[in-house]
């Protein structure tokens, strides 16, 4: 499976949950699979989506899923340490791992070579941390959702892209539709 | 009253419960204290973009937020303050040490210095330079001015201010 599908796939279980997804293509994707006013999607600062997703987690009780990319995680590892010492039992960061930069040309990542997320999101101290395959990553979201713990998952697809158009929402709407999402 | 109970008094006043920080030895007080206030969840970053990153999530979670660090860190977050920050149109009050100001013993802190102001011009990010330890009467006002307009605002502290070294 590439990125898409897994978004397509566990679109009906993000539907519910606020949603701060990565710049590039997989929020593109997300906004074109079922677009959400739950769904904060990130135009521009390539691999803040763990750091953004943690801060809404911190500061109220619903539950909040990161939607990352590899590439992403690797701009930030700083990141895993501070979700580690940091711990939300509302926040999820699911890092969809195709081991390419994909919304640049598929450029190998280094998460794809001889470096695992899962085993630096370990050793970063994060307690929870689930690799799976692609197929089962509906399967695990919805396991970590119920669990009411903090949860890092690591789904390993193939890499690739599909054409679509980039976002022209403007980014005040994005961000305050969240908000009442948020309130609601 | 210390300079740093003043200032920490201030953000509880004004509710900032959520503050990331980077260390900077200048600031070593005022992080002490974000750290011993109950009313205040202290969140240190790695990283000053990373510290940005966190405080758009609290404060499109409810909670106002702010982020302490050097004047190095503007070199760090360009992008994150114009294509988050600004563009997403949120609040951020950025204290933010001076170094490589008047009594600065290190020669590098300069380098960044001489470039910080014309960064945050360029940026059209209001600045205020504390200067003064009376400067920081302006503090409270500030945090409401940057809460009003839902910019990031920074506030430089220099060496003089904290009282040199």
């Amino acid at each position: 499976m590439i990125r898409s599908e897994i978004l397509r796939e566990i679109a009906p279980i993000l539907r519910d949950q606020l949603v701060v997804c990565n710049i590039g293509l997989p929020s593109q994707e997300l906004h074109l699979i079922d677009d959400q006013p739950t769904n904060f999607y990130m135009l521009g600062t390539m691999g803040l989506a763990s750091s953004i997703g943690l801060g809404v987690a911190l500061a109220q009780d619903k539950t909040v899923i990161s939607i990352d990319g590899d590439g992403s995680v690797l701009t930030n590892f700083g990141t895993l340490p501070t979700i580690a010492n940091n711990v939300a039992d509302n926040f999820i960061l699911l890092i969809i791992d195709n081991g390419s930069y994909g919304s640049t040309g598929d450029q190998p990542t280094y998460a794809g070579k001889k470096t695992s997320l899962s085993a630096v999101a370990t050793a970063c101290g994060c307690e929870n941390v689930i690799e799976c395959q692609d197929k089962d990553t509906g399967k695990v979201l919805q396991a970590a959702i119920d669990s009411r713990k903090m949860t890092i998952i690591v789904a390993k697809c193939d890499s690739g892209n599909i054409k679509l158009p980039v976002i022209t929402m403007d980014p005040v709407v994005i961000r305050d539709r969240f908000m009442k999402s948020v309130q609601g | 009253m210390s300079i740093h109970t003043k200032i920490v008094d201030d953000f509880v006043a004004n509710g900032v419960e959520f503050i990331t920080t980077v260390p900077c030895k200048q600031l070593a007080g005022v992080i002490d204290e974000v750290e011993e206030r109950d009313e205040i969840y202290h969140i240190p970053s790695n990283k000053e973009d990373e510290g940005m990153g966190l405080c758009a999530g609290a404060f499109m979670g409810g909670k106002r937020p702010a982020i302490i660090m050097q004047n190095t860190a503007i070199g760090v977050t360009v992008n994150t303050l114009v294509t988050l920050t600004q563009f997403y149109r949120m609040p951020l009050p950025m204290l933010i040490s001076y170094r490589g100001e008047l009594k600065e013993p290190v020669a590098c802190q300069v380098e960044m210095a001489v470039h910080t102001k014309a960064l945050l011009n360029q940026l059209n990010i209001p600045t205020y330079h504390f200067h003064k330890q009376s400067d920081v009467e302006e503090f409270d006002s500030i945090l409401k001015y940057t809460f009003m307009c839902n910019k990031p605002v920074a506030i430089l502290t220099d060496a003089t201010f904290w009282g040199g070294y």
